[in-house]
């Protein structure tokens, strides 16, 4: 069974945003408040999907995310990134969220855009019920905090742009895949005392747009990814930081993995998602991923370049940074970033790293 | 030999325990008031700086509507949706059993988190703070004072600014039944590049720069100054205790000092012996002064206080915080002080003829000397007050020229009273008259510096009695007038406000539009009026200076009228133009009085303000009415129309609430006059009962002569009396000199407006009087003592005749 860390990781850097950083000595307890009661929150439970419902929010949970990454290129064949990411966090149980601008209610957005060269980042936070931030179904599928939006007729068919004080983006996402189940069906066990979410991706969306750079505008063509994902419940505090993976492979396979870094040892975890959409979980073990090259960034040191080894799909590549700086400098630090893979199978995908202090 | 000589001057101040008392007092008043006030300015100082720096240590620009009339909530998604970075404010004050409270709605999910006071970020983001009821978020200082049922539950957090209250949006509006809508837009950092202007997505709001500390800071600026130049004041009259006790110890330790000087103490060595003998008293004075300080700062502050937020809208809390640059100043004034204080002395010892005789009549005779000099100085002194007041301007210049004022007058003060005791002597016919007259003039010296005192004491009082009451009579008429309207209501929307206009017209004898907007004007913050062509401004609008048809002029919106502040930062004046946003040259047709207005303020056509401010609404009208019908409409408006009650305001509660404002401003001056007035009355004391261990070689041969201890003591009373009743004749025209200084100078330099004076010749009679019972009490107990002096005793000075 695939276990998904790196949503759990959002929630992370979610709560710590807009709890944590309100209690000094959760830090203590490093990522501990994750495992807080959930009392009062919806559970995920085991089922199918209800779409397109199932798209719009769930304000009985506490945490939520609308997830885009996209590997792009310019027409001169440069190689670009976005990270476009809409969070929901309930900080009261739904029944008490309240209306309007009482609403308990936070959203957050970041987004992202890497060249070679640069990398930018934008933050954005709001309130749910003022409708400054909010995703919406009544007119096919609306995402939006502020002037960012993914917007479209239904999900599969999504304009996409984000906007910061010295860069932005507006894309057209068109999917030429099914939506993928993750974990059971949809329902993603993370660990044994049973913490577990609903998840679900769109790995096959087509790309085309302009990117708003410093120096112009560039038009783009690319693959993006997309990832949902609403739980209630949180990991335990023993982990020490995730390591996680999509990548696109050039014979129209998927991989998603990571690695939960715990001690000295790693629980990894893998979803093989085959060219027509088919996934197959891999559990603990399956996947091996090793650190080849670490870059010293903001004061920390992060691995940028890997070797990734999943011996049940004979595959055996190496992924690199395509720009080893993509830190993301929001409340919360991470690593994020585009990747290029070469070996056993070419590609290119995205790198999150976190926990690196 | 250094043991002994320190051991020999100390005794003397054992054998007069008294003195050193009252050395040790004097220094600690003079050091208390001074550092009282100084704190005090310091507190609200520091308060605009935290006020101000509410939402972050760098104010921002906001977006607000022009009038400052609160907007739809929704405008907040529209902006934010189109790419404006803004978070939303909800401000207002809400008035709690323990006083105002300024309360600031914030949105804690857009707002930064570094804004918020440090440790208040994190309980923003509390559950329990979000929604309603929410939480307050404010000082402990400011949850000691208010509080009361209508309060959301506070939670106090170290470093808010005082008077403030955080609250999450819904809370606030709750709280200022501001439902639905928010005061103002603050613009964050970081906006995208790419957004569309503001008049397409909020058209009707404009960007406004942000309100700084050092704004608030001008404004109040003349208000501290008023309270240093009391501080000073009283300091300087602690002083002269200092220094009578300081001289008088002196001159009564001359023999021994005579004596060490004659056994060979070099005379570096007894200065430097006396100079550490002074440092260790002025510091041992100033650390009980700024005790005594902090306590008469923490009995005054709440009153400055409540001036400040009723007259500046300054947010200060009414407690004190001890800082220690205060303590270190504190000690340096005392040291300084009693420097000033002996410099005259120590100069006598440094200069002590060896073989000098003792006695009091020669120290009497040497100051005979030192009065010319004294009479010059005063008069160089006054020369200098003219030359200040003729050529110089400003705030500062008016307060070098009242120093140098009062001190001339002081310094004149024993001239004056030595020619009006020689003029009595002159006209004395019986010995015993003769004798009154001559030892009064003796004891002249030995007393002129409490007289001094006593002289500015009361100088200040006659002064600061009649600015206020001065003040009080035009500003009660000026409200009568400016006041016209019976009835002021405020509409919160501009659809209410059509319809209370069509509701109140058949109601009542005439509605009157006033609008208003915010504007910088001559580079401070000031306010622009459109006020309606109604005979209620034709016929009571304060005039100070006019053109010609100025009413129809302005009705059709050829010129302005400013206020009387306005026209005397800019000297701007009736004829000359003045810049305003929106139109450059506006031809100024008037000046009208505007008291207890810190802005700067323009009046103009309601055609006019609406063709330049068109985002400007009509909200607030003013209705003229029968007075007797003023309470039936203010039932109907609230009843069958439904406005609500804090939109209507009584004119005669408008009044009142002006009036109390500005009693509350002259509380702390009259508090500081009585202080001032005690220290005095304490300095005569002190010289009485030092000059009459001295004087009984004078005493004894009168009493010997036939006159009986009583008619001594009698004699010694009525001395007290003439001289403080001579003094109080010459603090007369001091004071009303002084209340001019104060009225025509420093006013318009401070206040931006010029009073007449009016004399109240009444409180001189009361002043007068208490000037006498304060001498007469002074020299009860020395008079008493002379009664009940033994016979020996004053047998003894014969036998002990030097």
């Amino acid at each position: 069974m695939a276990t998904n860390l790196r949503p759990l990781h959002r929630a992370c850097l979610l709560l710590l945003l807009l709890l944590l950083a309100a209690v000094p000595e959760a830090r203590a307890q490093g990522f501990a408040n994750l495992g807080q009661a959930a009392e009062g929150y919806a559970m995920p439970a085991p089922g199918p999907f209800a779409f397109p419902k199932d798209h719009g929010p769930h304000p009985g949970f506490r945490i939520e995310w609308w997830y885009v990454t996209a590997n792009l290129e310019g027409a001169d064949g440069t190689p670009y990134g976005i990270q476009w990411t809409l969070f929901r966090t309930a900080l009261k149980p739904g029944a008490d969220l309240g209306p309007g601008w009482s609403s308990a209610e936070g959203w957050m957005g970041h987004a992202a855009l890497t060249t070679p060269e640069r990398h930018f980042v934008a933050e954005r936070r709001g309130r749910g019920g003022t409708g400054q931030a909010g995703v919406s179904l009544e007119k096919g599928f609306d995402a939006w905090i502020d002037e960012w939006r993914m917007q479209g007729p239904d999900i599969d068919h999504v304009r996409l742009n984000a906007e910061g004080p010295d860069f932005g983006y507006d894309l057209q996402l068109a999917a030429e895949g099914p939506l993928v189940a993750q974990g059971d069906g949809g329902y993603s066990v993370k660990s044994a005392s049973g913490q577990a979410s609903r998840y679900y991706s769109q790995p096959f969306y087509r790309v085309t747009g302009t990117l708003a750079l410093p120096d112009g505008a560039v038009e783009v063509t690319g693959q993006a990814w997309l990832d949902r994902e609403w739980s209630s419940q949180l990991l335990d505090a023993t982990q020490e930081g995730w390591d996680w993976i999509s990548l696109h492979f050039d014979s129209g396979a998927k991989l998603m993995g990571f690695v939960l870094r715990e001690g000295s040892g790693g629980f990894t975890s893998a979803t093989w998602i085959a060219p027509d959409g088919t996934p197959t979980p891999y559990p603990d073990g399956a996947l091996r991923m090793t650190p080849l090259d670490r870059h010293a960034v903001q004061g920390r040191t992060v691995p940028v370049e890997w070797r990734v080894e999943l011996p049940a799909r004979d595959l055996d590549v190496t992924i690199a940074a395509l720009n080893r700086d993509a830190w993301m400098a929001t409340s919360v630090p991470y690593w994020e970033g585009p990747v290029t893979i070469e070996g056993s199978e070419g590609g290119r995908g995205y790198l999150e790293m976190t926990g690196y202090d | 030999m250094r043991r002994a000589a320190l051991v020999a001057l100390l005794s003397h101040w054992r054998r007069r325990p008294f003195q050193l008392l009252t050395l040790l007092l004097g220094l600690a008043t003079a050091t208390a008031l001074w550092s009282g006030v100084q704190a005090i300015n310091a507190e609200a100082r520091a308060s605009y700086d935290r006020a101000a720096g509410a939402l972050g240590a760098t104010p921002r620009p906001s977006l607000a509507r022009a009038d400052g009339t609160p907007m739809d909530e929704a405008l907040f998604a529209a902006l934010r949706r189109a790419g404006w970075l803004v978070t939303p404010l909800v401000e207002g004050r809400v008035e709690t059993a323990g006083g105002s409270l300024r309360i600031l709605g914030v949105d804690p999910f857009t707002l930064p988190g570094g804004d918020l006071p440090e440790g208040a970020a994190g309980d923003a983001l509390d559950p329990a703070f979000l929604g309603l009821p929410g939480r307050l978020i404010v000082s402990p200082e400011t949850a000691a004072r208010i509080g009361g049922p209508e309060l959301p539950p506070l939670i106090e957090v170290e470093g808010v600014a005082p008077g403030i209250a955080y609250a999450d949006i819904p809370a606030a509006q709750a709280l200022l039944g501001l439902d639905g809508q928010l005061s103002r837009f603050v613009l964050l950092d970081g906006q995208p590049g790419n957004r569309p202007p503001l008049d397409e997505v909020a058209p009707g709001l404009s960007l406004q720069q942000p309100q700084t500390g050092a704004d608030m800071a001008r404004l109040t600026d003349s208000f501290h100054l008023n309270l240093t130049a009391f501080g000073l004041l009283s300091f300087a009259v602690g002083l002269f205790i200092v220094r009578g006790t300081i001289g008088l110890a002196f001159e009564q330790r001359r023999p021994m000092f005579r004596t060490l000087r004659a056994l060979g103490l070099p005379a570096a060595t007894l200065l430097w012996l006396l100079l550490a003998e002074l440092l260790v008293f002025a510091l041992i004075a100033g650390a009980a002064g700024i005790a005594l300080g902090y306590l008469v700062a923490s009995a005054l502050i709440p009153d400055v206080a409540a001036t400040l937020r009723g007259l500046y809208g300054a947010s200060v809390e009414g407690t004190l915080s001890i800082r220690p640059v205060w303590w270190l100043t504190g000690l340096g004034i005392a040291v300084l002080g009693t420097a000033l204080a002996a410099l005259s002395s120590l100069w006598q010892v440094a200069r002590l003829p060896l073989l000098a005789p003792a006695q009091p009549r020669a120290w009497a005779r040497a100051s005979e000397a030192g009065l010319v000099w004294q009479g010059l100085a005063a008069l160089g002194l006054a020369a200098l007050s003219g030359l200040t007041i003729w050529l110089g301007s400003g705030l500062i210049a008016a307060f070098v020229m009242l120093g140098a004022l009062l001190i001339a007058a002081a310094l004149a003060l024993p001239l004056v009273l030595y020619g009006a005791l020689w003029i009595g002597a002159r006209l004395a016919k019986r010995p015993l008259a003769q004798w009154f007259w001559a030892d009064t003039r003796q004891q002249l010296p030995g007393l002129s510096l409490a007289l001094m005192a006593l002289l500015l004491a009361l100088a200040a009082n006659i002064g600061v009695g009649t600015m206020v009451s001065s003040f009080r009579l035009p500003f009660t008429g000026w409200l009568d007038q400016r006041l016209a309207s019976e009835l002021y209501v405020t509409a919160d929307n501009p659809e209410q406000a059509e319809r209370l206009t069509g509701w109140l017209a058949p109601r009542v004898q005439a509605i009157l539009p006033i609008m208003n907007t915010d504007a910088r004007i001559a580079g401070l913050p000031g306010e622009i009026y459109g006020v309606a062509d109604d005979p209620t401004y034709r016929d009571n609008w304060p005039l100070i200076d006019r053109l010609p048809d100025v009413w129809d002029r302005v009705a059709a919106g050829d010129g302005v009228l400013i206020n009387e502040q306005l026209a005397r930062r800019t000297d701007t004046w009736s004829g000359g133009t003045i810049a305003l946003p929106g139109w450059p040259g506006a031809p100024v047709v008037g000046v009208y009085s505007d008291y207890g207005n810190p802005l700067g303020q323009v009046l103009m056509g309601l055609d006019a303000l609406r063709d330049r401010f068109p985002e400007v609404e009509a909200l607030r009208f003013g209705l003229r009415l029968p007075r007797g019908e003023v309470a039936g409409l203010t039932r109907a408006l609230t009843q069958d129309f439904g406005l609500s009650a804090e939109n209507i305001v009584d004119q005669a509660a408008l009044k009142a609430f002006s009036i109390q404002v500005f009693e509350r401003t002259f509380t702390v001056s009259r508090a500081l006059n009585v202080l001032t007035l005690a220290v005095a009355g304490f300095a005569i004391l002190t010289s009485l009962l030092t000059l009459s261990a001295m004087r009984l070689p004078q005493l004894a041969p009168v009493w010997a002569l036939g006159v009986t201890r009583r008619g001594l003591a009698r004699l010694e009373l009525v001395r007290a009396l003439v001289l403080a009743g001579l003094t109080m004749l010459c603090a007369l025209p001091v004071g009303l000199l002084l209340a001019w200084v104060l009225l025509a100078v420093i006013n318009v330099a401070a206040f931006g407006w010029k009073l007449p004076l009016f004399l109240f010749p009444s409180d001189w009679v009361v002043l007068g009087a208490l000037s006498l019972a304060a001498a007469g009490l002074a020299a009860l107990w020395p008079a008493l003592s002379i009664a009940r002096i033994p016979p020996a005793r004053l047998l003894q000075v014969f036998a002990h005749e030097r």
